[in-house]
């Protein structure tokens, strides 16, 4: 009983200390004052200027847009490429999964500074793609290192036995394999998401003229104060993440029962 | 599961062809996109809306936080801006490097809207390649509270009497620039000797400083938990408003008088159309209605006669007389911009 | 099967983008440079002989200092969340997990600032503290490293927890089972079973917070006030104020070399390739 209590108080703790931030994000949001410095009554109207402000709106598409595609592209490239390190010998596994582990140990400002510094080399014009490579990159092993285990733990006959029975290896792939691996794929998917939104070191570094992400709109505001405007976009797109999670639990719950 | 993929897809597909749409000349004749790189909020977003309807240009609007920041993206390639906003001493540093494009006057003609005062400055002489947006200077915001006596001096901030209630602007030659001042030497100082010495001041005063940053401070100012504050005049003059407590004093030794200003780097492929943006900012209600919004002193006079009384009249916010002689104007250091570097970092790890 | 050659695509991806750009910089930090900072090709030492002063060995000693202690913390706070995740109902186990995901979907600047709100001296701590009558003066809590440690644990929490959970979450259960079946108490459950099973998870968010922890430079501006200068404020200080990058890129070119290290040392104890999740 007390194990239990104690359990409860802990995991209460846990997620108050993890939301307690956001949670007041959101209640600075309806805060008069366009300082945090104090609370001058309750108003609408940050939600009101952050719809007509058009380089929050932009800066927003372009993160979400990044962060989708390169979830994608990341996911199926590290999917792949996860088949394809299983399949090997120890030794270049060994290699593949050093470099693999490069961009993951990497402090997120070499990253940046060094894909800078290769794009400028190859003379590509900073942007939207390079934006996107940058973010595929930091993604791939991620997605990699999510699946690896999931491959380690299949069953090595299930592939033999459905080319045997006459599944090309496309089809075995698709129907055999990929289903079981199929929560590892999702996790680096989703973990490749996360990262791209979260993103302000690398973004900063590879965005040319034309692409601005929302980390990057926060970031040079500080100098002349983050504008309440970007606390009621957070809690906007909070409410909605949970929305959406709501429906997703809804669902999960319908599958199990 | 598979109709959720193939949305998403879809959907990924129509972001796909919205990103590559690229720029063409307008019925106007002008080429339709335009890449401006400012200082984060350092606009009224409304007057980028009205430049695109007027001239069917679309404007991607970038913002940076530093002059030194924009320089590494200038420097480093890549780019493709359009018109970005250096201030002074950065206008001195990208002539000398071959960065800004010469301005041509002939399509500048709002520039007779400009102060004479702004016009013509060392930093640019005969503004062949910038022309003016705001300026300001730096003094001590304090709160009249928690400091009962007259401020009218530097040394207000290395007082013992406000350990830990401090706050310096986390910039290098800011910083150091008004120890200089407070030890009655230029902040644009070459002497080894004279940088040490504000160096040792600086290691001096950092137990007493709170915090070195350049934004949570006016929280702070508002709420009474910081004393005093070095702060750029235009942030001051939105803190007054917040807080009536409050008072900003340009000290008796003088300060950083500075100038942002607009400027075409070599990286624009499309002059004409960023010097119509330029001229464009010029206007005098375009300029009122940016001065309005960000607070700072607009470089315009034309604008200024559209502003409140009660703002343009403030001593504080528009000094008046010979502005030179209240404040220095910062220069650019070449190399021995590494030396301020090396005792801010010694100053920082101390 | 051929299946290796599929590799072919991310092992080029790998060459160009993630093992070209630290040979460029490799190649920086061997560089001079010009007055305003632009990269001459002449070979120096001068950028490695820099870091060995005094200044800069204190910097780099307080930001591994702050790190470990960091993923200490991380990693005390975190295990036990892991373990009571993959052993909680299976239902409730993903809802667990995304919400320890979702933190990271606001902005982290953002997330940051709010801390800032919480931790200043008439913040909502503070103002609670005394309304409950426990302090009277509000404490000195944001400025302080203890502000930036917190901020450091904050984000790079979930960092810790994910690799872990993964790894308890696959444990096979009979193995519980028979130490129980055998005799074992809890405790011994744990420490002799269970513990030694997710190492390989533990290393792996050990990596995930240390890394991230000893370069932030946000973190140490925000939080710390800017009073101390950590590895990663010295490098983005190096690369955009300074326009030094073959300063920058010497340091981190060290802490690189630094990291790997480390990594062969753990690679050791780790099960070959390795795993994240």
């Amino acid at each position: 009983m007390v194990k239990k209590a104690l359990k409860g108080t802990y995991i209460t703790l846990m997620y108050l200390f993890l939301y307690l931030p956001i949670f007041l994000l959101i209640v600075y949001s309806f805060n008069d004052s366009r300082y945090r410095g104090s609370w001058s009554g309750f108003t609408f109207r940050w939600y009101r200027e952050l719809f007509q402000d058009r380089t929050i709106v932009a800066a927003l598409y372009n993160t979400f847009t990044i962060a989708l595609l390169a979830a994608l592209i990341a996911t199926v490239i590290g999917t792949v490429s996860a088949v394809a390190i299983h399949n090997m010998s120890p030794k270049a596994k060994v290699f593949f999964m050093n470099v693999t582990y490069l961009p993951v140990l990497n402090p997120d400002i070499v990253i940046g500074i060094s894909l800078l510094a290769l794009f400028v080399w190859m003379q590509l014009k900073l942007g939207f793609i390079t934006l996107l490579l940058a973010h595929i990159t930091f993604n791939i092993p991620y997605v990699i290192l999510a699946v690896l285990p999931k491959l380690k733990q299949l069953n090595p006959h299930l592939e033999e036995a459905a080319l045997d029975l006459g599944a090309t290896p496309l089809q075995a792939f698709f129907k055999v394999i990929l289903p079981e691996i199929m929560p590892g794929v999702i996790t680096g998917a989703l973990l490749a998401f996360t990262l791209s939104l979260d993103d302000f070191m690398v973004s900063f570094f590879t965005t040319g003229s034309g692409i601005n992400t929302l980390s990057i709109k926060i970031y040079s505001m500080t100098k002349l104060g983050v504008s309440p405007k970007i606390n009621a976009l957070s809690a906007l797109l909070f409410i909605g993440v949970i929305g959406l999670l709501g429906v997703l639990q809804a669902r999960i719950r319908k599958i199990y029962d | 599961m598979k109709k959720v993929v193939s949305w998403i897809g879809i959907f990924l597909l129509c972001i796909a062809l919205t990103a590559c749409g690229s720029g063409k000349t307008n019925e106007q004749g002008y080429y339709n996109r335009l890449n401006v790189y400012n200082w984060g909020d350092y606009i009224d977003p409304q007057v980028l809306a009205d430049f695109e309807e007027e001239y069917g240009i679309k404007i991607n609007y970038e913002n940076y936080a530093n002059n030194e920041e924009m320089l590494a993206k200038i420097q480093a390639g890549g780019t493709d801006y359009d018109v970005i906003f250096p201030s002074e001493y950065m206008v001195e540093a990208m002539i000398t490097q071959g960065l800004l494009q010469e301005l041509d006057m002939a399509n500048l003609s709002n520039f007779k809207n400009i102060g004479d005062q702004f016009k013509d400055l060392p930093y640019d002489p005969g503004n062949k390649y910038s022309v003016p947006y705001f300026w300001g200077t730096m003094g001590i915001i304090y709160n009249t509270k928690l400091v009962d006596e007259e401020i009218d001096s530097w040394d207000a901030l290395w007082n013992p009497k406000y350990s830990r209630s401090i706050v310096m602007i986390d910039s290098a030659r800011d910083t150091i620039g008004i120890t200089l001042k407070k030890l009655g030497y230029s902040l644009n100082t070459r002497s080894i000797e004279e940088l040490e010495k504000a160096k040792a001041e600086l290691i001096r005063q950092k137990e007493l400083v709170k915090a070195y940053e350049v934004d949570a401070y006016k929280d702070m100012m508002i709420a009474g938990e910081a004393a005093m504050a070095l702060a750029w005049s235009g942030d001051a003059m939105l803190l007054l408003e917040e807080n009536p407590d409050l008072a900003y004093v340009i000290p008796k030794e003088g300060t950083n008088l500075w100038f942002d200003a607009m400027a075409i780097p070599t990286t624009s492929k499309h002059k004409r159309e960023a010097e119509l943006f330029i001229d464009y900012m010029m206007r005098p209600e375009v300029a009122a209605k940016c001065a309005a919004y960000v607070m700072y002193a607009t470089a315009n006079v034309e604008a200024m006669k559209l502003l409140p009384e009660e703002l343009t009249e403030d001593e504080l916010a528009y000094p008046k007389g010979n502005i030179f002689e209240k404040g220095e104007v910062f220069i650019d250091l070449g190399e021995f911009t590494t030396e301020y570097d090396r005792v801010w970092t010694e100053i920082k790890a101390y | 099967m051929r299946k290796k050659w599929l590799a072919i695509p991310y092992a080029l991806w790998a060459l160009i983008f993630s093992v070209i750009p630290i040979l460029l910089i490799a190649i920086y930090s061997f560089c001079s440079r010009s007055p305003y900072g632009n990269i001459v090709y002449t070979f120096t030492w001068d950028n490695y002989r820099r870091f060995l002063e005094p200044i800069y060995l204190n910097v780099l000693w307080r930001s591994v200092v702050l790190a470990v202690q960091s993923t200490i913390i991380c990693f005390l706070l975190g295990y036990p969340m892991a373990l009571l995740i993959a052993r909680s109902d299976i239902k409730k186990r993903s809802l667990m997990i995304l919400l320890f995901i979702l933190p990271l979907w606001t902005n982290f600047l953002l997330r940051t600032y709010a801390w800032m709100v919480l931790l200043r001296d008439q913040g909502v701590i503070n103002q609670f503290l005394i309304a409950l009558g426990i302090i009277e003066e509000p404490l000195k809590l944001l400025y302080t490293n203890g502000a930036v440690l917190l901020g450091m644990v904050y984000n790079f929490l979930p960092f810790m927890v994910l690799p872990i959970y993964a790894v308890l979450s696959k444990l096979d259960h009979s193995l519980i089972e028979a130490a129980e079946d055998l005799g074992a108490t809890s405790l011994e459950v744990f420490m002799k079973v269970i513990f030694p099973l997710s190492i390989p998870g533990v290393i792996s968010g050990t990596i995930m917070v240390f890394m991230p922890a000893v370069s932030t430079f946000i973190i140490s501006d925000l939080l710390g006030g800017g009073q101390t200068i950590l590895l990663g404020n010295l490098i983005q200080n190096q690369f955009l104020v300074a326009r030094n990058w073959q300063f920058g890129s010497s340091i981190s070119i060290i802490m690189i070399s630094m990291i790997l290290v480390c990594m062969a040392i753990m690679g050791r104890y780790r099960e070959e390739g390795g795993e994240l999740w």
